[in-house]
């Protein structure tokens, strides 16, 4: 890493906005967003439902469901810009590399061929190799994801493996071709705890022996906490906060970052209540005017309402919002704001 | 925790017979086989208690909800309801349960208004502005009687669930992981909602979930199951603070933390859940188990009082 020439990030969007055409106008599901992941970095993108998390995610990969398209920005793989490329090189960039890692296990792998021809063929398909090496890489893939008797079980069909040791499949999938860059979409969502614990440690540890970055995507703060160098919070398609995973769950600055700490019931052990944001999600159809945030914000004030939708500059890159918080204070600022608001 | 309990569950047990057709099981020489979903659970809600059932998938969890609100027979065992039966208790309305997914669980060509006074017109009474009234205890507004549910949010469809839930006037609320298809905020406000109505009219609660953070926060008393059977049982606070069974011990280690400090940076839990149809001998958690012994894999272990806790292990102490 002392070399003078910098190594681009692995993967670094640069205003990338993603519109839905609809008979009643467009939607703009994703809103001005930038970040870069180093090699070797991982970053959590968290925010609930309709936040724009998957769409970012898909957009790196190609793989939006029109009608959603990228309508501006830019996505770079490796200092290579690649949202420009055609169908048939983005097809070639997806498994070489990027891996995916998606949250059902069952629906990203074909039933009807045999765990070791997938990883043959998606082997074959990227990379310079015989088949009988494929075949032998195939097996130390499998075993390093800690599949047991992994020569053995090599023939055996997706249907044959309970959903943790199919998610361990998907992940030697995704990672078989050496990408750089992994795109991990809510990975262990369907997974049960004690298999999610398994699942984490072992992305975190292939990523961190090979330098891979990886985008991993999940409402699960928990999971983050865990797992992410960095995280990026979002919020009605835009980037809410951006920092170091502990800066922003202990001193978020983003009262929405905040507000999502305090109603997580893990951060609010001894609470009686839990913390409630008020209001709801707003629809893509109508987002308020100025800061998306605004009506549901204990610490809105007027020009909020007025100023055009703040970004992370608003806070030096760090939040998307004209009155960050109190460091120090961070969620208690919230709550204590919010006492009158929550019905 | 003064009184009779509310609720009793004695020695609950279902099977499920899982065979193969009969024609294949004679040409391929197949046993029967039998799935021991739940396998002899005793316990018991105080009135105004709530109860918490925690495990992961294949738990049995959902199948004692079903039982507990009479949807489906035990194989043995019983479940008794304010000293009667579910079926009776259903009846008069006594009994009223909440479902995970919101969206499945109304009616999409039903007005929120027949909804929510479907259970109390069912038994003959009177549904003059019930579901406004209702409506707006869970934090809608009256008008909303009139639309249909797809014009809700998730949230919002949980809070009509709520309102059906509660129009028969209930005393036990059987609530099958009711947050966990919900946003993390949208889960704080039916939770608060829950524990709101729990005060205000003395409501009983069994709650069903994996999520043991919410658990933690709503439970008074928690019993974790693994694989059909209950291995521990203790207060909320307590089973957190001391967990005996090393399952409980595994699936609190296995929880992220928000903190992000893990403990000994712990080695994450080995193993996956065993097939129900055909478990370990003994201890059925023996091959996952980082203390196991020989007498752990012979001998089943029977419920006991450990220091005010109940658990099913031979080494708890």
């Amino acid at each position: 890493m002392s070399a003078p020439d910098p190594v681009p990030p692995a993967l670094e969007l640069r205003n990338l906005r993603v519109d839905i055409p609809t008979r009643r106008g467009t939607l703009r599901a994703v809103d001005d967003v930038s970040f870069a992941i180093a090699p070797g970095e991982i970053l959590g993108v968290v925010g609930e439902s309709g936040a724009g998390k998957s769409m970012t995610g898909n957009a790196v990969i190609g793989l939006l469901d029109p009608p959603a398209r990228i309508a501006g920005g830019e996505v770079h793989l490796n200092g290579r810009r690649i949202d420009t490329l055609g169908r048939g090189a983005l097809r070639r960039i997806r498994g070489a590399e990027i891996g995916m890692v998606f949250q059902d296990p069952t629906s990203s792998l074909d039933p009807l061929l045999t765990i070791g021809d997938q990883l043959v063929e998606t082997m074959r398909a990227h990379l310079d190799i015989s088949g009988k090496a494929a075949r032998a890489r195939a097996v130390a893939a499998l075993e390093e994801v800690g599949i047991p008797g992994a020569r053995d079980r090599i023939d055996s069909y997706p249907f044959q493996f309970s959903g943790g040791m199919r998610q361990r499949v998907v992940i030697a999938l995704a990672l078989c071709a050496e990408p750089s860059l992994v795109i991990a979409d809510e990975p262990t969502t369907a997974l049960d705890v004690s298999v999610q614990a398994q699942i984490i440690a072992l992305l975190k540890r292939l990523c961190a022996e090979r330098g891979t970055a990886v985008m991993l995507v999940t409402h699960d703060m928990g999971v983050i906490a865990e797992t992410a160098d960095r995280v990026l919070v979002m919020y009605a398609g835009r980037m809410a906060e951006l920092g170091p995973v502990r800066e922003v769950i202990d001193r978020a600055r983003h009262p929405y970052t905040a507000g999502l700490m305090a109603s997580t019931p893990a951060a609010s052990r001894g609470a009686r209540r839990l913390y409630q944001i008020p209001g709801a999600m707003p629809r893509l159809t109508d987002l308020p005017e100025g800061c998306p945030f605004h009506p549901r914000c204990p610490k809105a004030q007027e020009d909020c309402r007025r100023v055009p939708r703040p970004t992370l500059a608003a806070d030096g890159g760090r939040a998307a919002c004209l009155h960050p918080l109190d460091p120090e204070r961070g969620a208690e600022d919230v709550a204590r704001a919010a006492e009158g608001t929550a019905r | 925790m003064s009184g009779r309990p509310l609720v009793r569950v004695e020695s609950l047990s279902r099977r499920f017979d899982v065979s193969p057709p009969w024609l294949d099981r004679v040409i391929g020489r197949k046993p029967r086989r039998v799935l021991g979903a739940v396998v002899d659970v005793s316990f018991e809600i105080p009135q105004g208690g709530v109860y918490a059932l925690v495990g992961e998938s294949g738990s049995g969890k959902s199948t004692i909800a079903k039982m507990v609100v009479g949807l489906l027979p035990p194989s043995e065992g019983a479940v008794e309801i304010e000293g009667a039966g579910p079926a009776a208790a259903r009846d008069r309305g006594a009994v009223q349960m909440i479902f995970q997914d919101p969206h499945s669980s109304l009616n999409p060509r039903w007005k929120v208004r027949d909804i929510i006074a479907e259970p109390a017109r069912a038994r003959g009474r009177d549904t003059d502005g019930l579901a406004e009234r209702l409506l707006e205890l869970v934090g809608l507004f009256a008008e909303d009687a009139g639309r249909h549910p797809h014009e809700f949010s998730g949230g919002q469809r949980q809070r009509i669930s709520i309102a059906r839930a509660l129009a028969s006037e209930p005393r036990l609320i059987v609530a099958d992981e009711p947050t966990s298809a919900l946003d993390v905020s949208v889960q704080a406000q039916v939770i608060n909602l829950m524990s709101d109505l729990r005060e205000a009219h003395g409501l009983t609660y069994l709650f069903i979930s994996h999520d043991l953070t919410v658990v933690e926060h709503v439970a008074d008393t928690i019993g974790v199951l693994y694989l059909g059977r209950l291995v521990e049982e203790a207060g909320s606070d307590e089973l957190f603070a001391d967990p005996r069974h090393p399952y409980t011990r595994m699936l609190l280690a296995a929880a992220p933390r928000i903190d992000g400090r893990r403990e000994g940076a712990a080695p994450p839990p080995a193993g996956e859940i065993p097939d129900p149809a055909d478990p370990p001998s003994g201890c059925v958690f023996h091959p996952r188990c980082p203390i196991a012994v020989e007498r752990c894999r012979r001998e089943v272990p029977r419920m006991r009082d450990v220091r005010g806790v109940r658990v099913a292990c031979h080494l708890a102490e």
